[in-house]
């Protein structure tokens, strides 16, 4: 019985050092692409469309994991579409992070009307279905890898508000703060030095998983086509072209859903690693 | 004739120390033997064991529990379940936990009668109305309709009690029931039980670490230290004259209200070591 | 007479939220960089055409007075109309509704029986390889959204091993025999259960989609809350009586366990809702959420404007009926 246990946790450390290692990877082709990459990206080839992976009859070697319709090479896309998938990633995710959070410790710990407001409007936020928000904000301020990160960024600081408004609180109510007020600190100095190191551990966290959330949100806007134009290779938009040509090519789905889901996944259990280590009271 | 016959049971946790050393005790049909001990002796694991909800955590390595002639260790789960629950029923210790929050009295005390024993709705329902009035219960019918947390612990109690008996049981194991009550309550919860138990003819198994309880509702008792059986013997000859020098230091323990001057008489560390080499080594 | 005052609470709240949102919607689109008039005409507009929308939307008047027009008009009923379909909004929102109702009450009924068997599973062989298994399981379903388990279907069900429908809601060359857009009630009501069995084909992949990430996050909690209910001591009682393990299960901690379950499901249901925007694309599903997408793309201001409402009304109406659910069930609230 003890042994079942023992077995969870060993099984949980290995699903961490995966995803970590499956990450590093990721930064790594998405720093080094065009040494990585076998061909350019952009690269037009008419008369090698809709070729095959090298393991399949037809194929040309030199194409590793075929072609799509226009001829460019899936495995090269892949390669730059981690550019812009992570860079998507971080980057929105960062924004994300210090907009909700900040939000959300103001409101948690100051409480009164600062609360109510953040409250109300975080309320109002959520009653968007947020797909649909983030597809009306692209339509509306036109594609480009900005817009994405300032939508991603307008619907999702929610996320980190609510949880960390709900941790300030808990936090403000401690003896701790009790006790710096009485020693004669002022609100602000609590916040920044008492309150923020002990909310650090969960906005990191948040900040792992919400960078899974990016990449599947940029994934999404690129399928419908709405952020970048179609000749940029995003993840998203070789999906897009694969979902229409899939009884035919089905491998210009099959490469990039694979590297997304991995991606998508390995943040997610990142995240959820790194929360168990954080906070062992919760198991 | 015994109903209940416990032979050498022995229990441990897995991966652990012993919890019952060679257990041997019998309960005669309509007999009311008292279990003593103090904390962790070991008295609730046999009225566990016996009644087949033993933790997870414990096993059991030897020994047989007969009940009504069939040894309860060689039948297979689904059979020794269902002879279990025919024939006998648990008076629990906690009354604020031991009734399912979201259901009305009522069918939690018929439930069992219809679904295990097989009775129509009809009977089991009359059955559960006698029974509370037993149990002292004015307007039974209206208790039977309500929700635990509408009544009070010392009320849960008698419910308890009185589902316990509805069944017809040869058996009951009652794991120390007054403990959780208030003192003021526990008198007449324990005259409550012997009374049932005097109009039923149950057999009662009754788990407690109370002498002065023992004193009051019991016939026979086996007292345990450290999962082994040192004395077994009948209520009077015991509070007389104990046999065992454990369980005379027990009995000195026992705070004596008639005498308060007397104060409070520890159990001397001499007779533990003795008590504890005795139970590990003989 | 408690309840009725929180009734009253939670109704004002509601107003105020959708209120908030009819503002936000309106004045994102029209605040935004980009000429509204530009945007909302199709390529090739005529003169005429630019001056008939002025008239209509009182394009030419301060963006306050816009709102007050077009939201004098929802008070009466009418949402405008639509400039890409040229029909009225509210006609067509609620003629592509109940499509999306049925899609999403589908999802959250496979859901739930997924989740919950998955939960009841593992609590009948807790600590066994079986319970590990569905830890796991259950952890990569979370972990993926319902977009990516679409594609994945698409590919297995759709091209793999094709039994099941990756396009639309039903074979187009059927003749259906319906009088509402309730495609798949009504198909049961008539007993032509030929036709339940097309749209089943065709719905089964989009709500199976959905239905996973719900499925996990009720198996879990339901899982967890079955585990602390199963120590209680009125679950022992009830083994003393005689039942079986899995009767234990099923009719003494079941019944307690759900309650905590019930609230998180109930949020976790309007993101599934707002999960079928992306699902329907991706299934080519005649729904609400495949026409928001068409509906931005063609700067179709008053559809967007009538779908996000509904939409918003869709999320708090879910959210209050959790909550009496809730205090409906919970009998230490029923009698205090």
């Amino acid at each position: 019985m003890a042994e079942g246990r023992f077995e969870v946790r060993r099984r949980a450390g290995v699903r961490l050092w995966l995803s970590a290692a499956w990450l590093v990877l990721l930064v790594i082709v998405a720093l080094f692409a065009p040494y990585i990459a076998p061909k350019d990206p952009l690269e037009q080839d008419l008369f090698s469309g809709r070729l095959p992976p090298f393991w399949v009859h037809g194929a040309d070697a030199s194409f590793l994991l075929g072609t799509d319709s226009l001829g460019r090479d899936v495995l090269s896309r892949i390669i730059f579409g981690t550019r812009i998938a992570l860079g998507v990633a971080v980057v929105s995710a960062s924004f994300t992070c210090v907009i909700g959070a900040a939000l959300g410790l103001l409101a948690g710990f100051y409480r009164g009307w600062v609360d109510v407001v953040v409250s109300r409007f975080i309320d109002i936020w959520m009653a968007f279905p947020p797909v649909l928000f983030s597809i009306l904000l692209i339509a509306v301020i036109g594609p480009g890898v900005f817009s994405i990160i300032l939508a991603i960024v307008v619907i999702d600081w929610t996320r980190f508000a609510r949880v960390i408004r709900a941790e300030a609180m808990a936090q403000g109510a401690m003896d701790y703060v009790a006790s710096a007020r009485v020693a004669g600190r002022g609100r602000f100095g609590i916040l920044l030095r008492e309150i923020l190191p002990n909310v650090l551990p969960i906005i990191v966290v948040l900040l792992t998983l919400e960078m899974g959330i990016a990449v599947i949100v940029e994934a999404i806007l690129s399928f419908v086509n709405l952020s970048i134009s179609t000749d940029d290779p995003t993840w998203g938009g070789m999906i897009s072209e694969g979902r229409s040509s899939i009884h035919q090519a089905w491998w210009v789905l099959v490469f990039p859903l694979v590297t997304l889901f991995l991606t998508v996944l390995s943040f997610s259990q990142l995240g959820e690693g790194l929360k168990d280590r954080f906070d062992p009271v919760l198991r | 004739m015994s109903f209940l016959e416990v032979r050498n049971l022995s229990a441990r946790v897995k991966g652990g120390g012993p919890l019952l050393r060679d257990v041997s005790l019998t309960v005669q049909v309509g007999e009311v033997r008292g279990l003593v001990g103090e904390s962790g002796a070991g008295k609730s694991m046999i009225g566990k064991a016996v009644l087949g909800i033993l933790p997870k955590a414990v096993e059991i390595t030897g020994g047989q529990i007969v009940l009504d002639g069939t040894d309860l260790l060689t039948l297979p789960p689904a059979v020794r379940r269902v002879k279990v629950g025919a024939s006998c029923a648990l008076i629990p210790q906690d009354p604020l936990t031991a009734l399912n929050p979201s259901r009305r009295i009522g069918v939690q005390i018929t439930d069992r009668l219809v679904d295990i024993l097989g009775w129509t709705r009809q009977r089991a329902e009359e059955r559960a109305l006698a029974l509370l009035g037993e149990v002292q219960i004015t307007d039974p019918a209206r208790v039977l309709r309500q929700y635990p947390h509408e009544l009070s612990g010392g009320m849960r109690q008698r419910i308890l009690i009185a589902s316990a008996f509805a069944a017809e049981p040869k058996l009951i194991v009652a794991d120390e029931p007054t403990t959780a009550l208030d003192v003021t309550v526990q008198k007449q919860i324990l005259k409550l039980i012997a009374a049932l138990q005097a109009r039923h003819g149950t057999a009662l198994l009754f788990v407690t670490h109370d002498l002065g309880v023992v004193s009051k509702v019991c016939q026979n008792l086996s007292v345990l230290y450290a999962g082994k059986v040192v004395e077994d013997s009948d209520v009077a000859d015991f509070f007389r004259a104990p046999k065992h020098p454990y369980s005379a230091a027990l009995l000195a323990a026992t705070p004596k209200y008639t005498d308060p001057s007397a104060g409070l008489q520890p159990v001397p560390d001499a007779v533990i070591a003795a008590v504890r080499a005795e139970v590990e080594h003989g | 007479m408690a309840l009725l005052q929180t009734l009253l609470l939670r109704l004002i709240t509601t107003a105020v939220t959708l209120l908030g949102v009819a503002v936000i919607v309106f004045f994102v689109i029209r605040v935004v960089p980009g000429n509204p008039i530009a945007m909302m005409l199709p390529p090739g507009a005529t003169a005429e055409d630019i001056a008939n929308l002025t008239a209509i939307y009182g394009l030419d008047k301060s963006i306050p007075q816009q709102f007050l027009i077009w939201a004098g008009g929802v008070v009466q009923g009418d949402f405008g109309t639509s400039i890409s379909l040229k029909q009225p909004v509210l006609a067509l929102v609620l003629g592509r509704l109940p499509a999306t109702l049925e899609l999403s009450v589908l999802a959250l009924g496979m859901a739930i029986v997924i989740g919950g068997a998955a939960a009841l599973t593992g609590t009948r062989l807790r600590e066994t390889r079986v319970e590990g298994g569905i830890d796991i399981a259950q952890g990569v379903a979370l972990s993926v959204p319902d977009f990516l388990w679409g594609l994945m279907l698409i590919l297995v069900f759709g091209v793999l091993v094709p039994v099941f429908q990756i396009s639309g809601r039903v074979t187009p060359s059927l003749q259906l025999p319906f009088v509402t857009d309730f495609y798949l009630v009504e198909s049961i009501v008539r007993l032509r259960f030929d036709l339940t069995l097309d749209l089943l084909s065709h719905m089964l992949l989009p709500a199976l989609a959905l239905a996973i990430p719900l499925a996990a996050i009720i198996g879990q909690l339901l899982k967890q809350s079955l585990k602390e209910t199963m120590h209680l001591d009125y679950v022992t009682l009830a083994r003393t009586q005689g039942y079986s393990e899995a009767k234990v299960i099923w009719s003494q901690a079941l019944p307690n366990a759900i309650l905590p379950t019930l609230t998180l499901v109930g949020v976790q249901f309007t993101f599934l809702i707002g999960g079928t925007v992306i699902i329907e694309r991706l299934f080519s599903y005649e729904g609400l959420g495949n026409m928001a997408i068409d509906a931005v793309i063609n700067r179709d201001l008053p559809l967007i404007q009538g779908i996000v409402i509904l939409f918003a009304v869709i999320f708090t109406g879910v959210n209050l009926l959790v909550d009496l659910t809730y205090a409906a069930l919970n009998p230490r609230l029923r009698h205090g």
